[in-house]
């Protein structure tokens, strides 16, 4: 039996707009995988916690108050503490291009700036688990 | 990855990725997980479990996150499975339940978990009741099980949980509903939730007549009905002071062990029904008597009740069968 991919979608930060995730949650369940949404306001913290409990393959972050550069590596630093560093880790928002291979630097697989095809990313996402990159 | 007793061990130690990953491993039907939780199954049975159903959209999520800070304040730690549908279309599924519980998130005394359904019909998920095992081992006091939003005759999780929790909510339709579905006997607690709305009034007289009117055995639980506003956390702790108060009643009569019994029943038939079909079914399409079978009963040479007694006659008969 295939296994189901598991992505918690989550939001950092202040702002309130939630078309963005909704979008993207819902493509994604489209395309066969289990979309766990954690709501608005989260704390890298809580993110980290919950894609621990929610045993997710894929974390895919959110923000668009300029928070990112600092967020977006803490994620990554406390799912690497906390023994979870094999997840992969996905960032989108309002991110300037340049701040993208220094997020890349910090452990982040990769990241969709505005206005891209949720399609890419389901796509994305299928050739990373197909790769096996995703094997547990 | 861990070793299946490895990742046991761990999760018994209260190791908290060993057990996330246990649950993933037994809802992907993994043989890991299936080993693993043959490690964590006999130090289960010690969780008090609660159910809490009731229809889409009723504050069950909200209400649960409530529960879990007022459990949490009598010190007590909390696991939580909130399943929420798979699309039948794409297998996929958006789990939102936690999105009212992520004050929790941080939370080391409580461990939050969506499901979704896979295919399960009941109101729960195909695996709930051996991730309610696997957090019952880890030593979690209470484990909270929310359903989906129940229509009618959804309603397994009363073969999970020592105490039903059946929340209702103004402006759904009258109580004769309620009455249909069934859900009315399967509820220890009754909550009308949404009490600040108009009409909780009316649901309150309506579900009280209906369980004053309910046939009632001498010494049995009588089902207790409350009134929440989970968004403002009030009558929640009511709600635990009934819930435990129908916990009690279950020990005090012995009633709880009856509960476990049941528990173990479901657990164990729906295991072994799964895998009964899934080897007689292998069989059937391994073997040219299942083509033949099926092609009689589309030429209407049999109907399909012969066919299948066939089918199960030559499985047994058949040598690699037995074991
Ligand atoms: N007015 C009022 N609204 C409430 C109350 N409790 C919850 N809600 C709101 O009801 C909506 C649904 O709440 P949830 O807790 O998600 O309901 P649910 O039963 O878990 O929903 P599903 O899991 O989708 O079936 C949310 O907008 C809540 O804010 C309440 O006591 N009063
Ligand atoms: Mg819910």
């Amino acid at each position: 039996m295939p296994r189901t991919l598991r992505v918690l979608v989550a939001k950092l930060g202040l702002d309130a707009h939630t078309i963005g995730v909704t979008v993207l949650a819902r493509a994604l369940r489209d395309a066969g995988m289990e979309v766990i949404y954690s709501g608005l306001r989260q704390t890298p913290e809580m993110v980290a916690n919950t894609a621990i409990q929610e045993d997710v393959d894929v974390v895919g972050l959110s923000s668009l108050s300029g928070a990112h550069m600092k967020h977006f590596p803490q994620v990554v630093e406390l799912l690497a503490a906390k023994g979870a560093g094999e997840k992969l880790v996905i960032g989108g928002g309002v991110i300037p291009d340049e701040d993208v291979s220094a997020l890349k630097e910090k452990g982040m697989a990769e990241i969709f700036t505005m206005g891209t095809d949720t399609r890419d990313v389901v796509k994305y996402l299928d050739t990373w688990w197909a790769d096996g990159d995703g094997a547990p | 990855m861990k070793s299946a007793r490895a990742l046991a061990d761990a999760a018994l130690a209260r190791d908290i990725l060993a057990g996330a990953r246990i649950i993933r491993l037994l809802d992907d039907r993994d043989e890991h997980g299936i080993e693993a939780l043959a490690h964590l199954y006999p130090s289960s049975g010690r969780a008090y479990v609660l159910g809490v159903t009731g229809p889409p959209g009723a504050g069950k999520s909200t209400l649960v996150s409530k529960l879990i800070g007022a459990l949490r304040k009598r010190d007590l730690t909390v696991g939580v499975l909130a399943i929420d549908p798979t699309s039948p279309f794409s297998g996929g599924a958006i789990l939102g339940d936690r999105v009212r519980m992520q004050e929790h998130a941080t939370d080391e005394g409580a461990f939050i978990r969506s499901m979704a359904t896979r295919g399960q019909l009941g109101g729960l998920s195909r695996s709930t009741f051996e991730a309610s095992a696997v957090l019952d081992a880890m030593g979690f006091d209470v484990v909270l099980v929310e359903t989906v939003g129940v229509g009618q005759d959804e309603l397994d999780v009363v073969e999970l949980a020592h105490t039903t929790v059946v929340v209702s909510v103004p402006g759904l339709g009258d109580g004769i509903q309620a009455m249909k579905a069934g859900i009315l006997e399967v509820g220890d607690v009754h909550v009308i939730n949404k009490s600040d709305l108009p009409g909780a009034d009316e649901l309150e007289r309506q579900l009280h007549v209906m369980l004053e009117t309910e046939a009632h055995r001498e010494g049995a639980w009588k089902p207790r009905l409350l009134r929440t506003v989970a968004e403002k956390g009030e009558g929640v702790e009511e709600l635990v002071d009934g819930c435990f108060a129908h916990r009690e009643h279950l020990q005090a009569t012995g009633e709880d062990e009856r509960v476990a019994a049941r528990r173990a029943e479901h657990f164990f038939l729906e295991i072994l029904r799964d895998e009964v079909s899934a080897r007689i079914l292998a069989f059937a399409r391994g073997d040219a008597a299942g083509a033949a079978l099926l092609e009689d009963v589309r030429a209407r040479r049999r109907d399909p009740y012969a066919a299948a007694a066939a089918l199960l006659d030559a499985f047994e008969a058949n040598p690699q069968t037995k074991r």
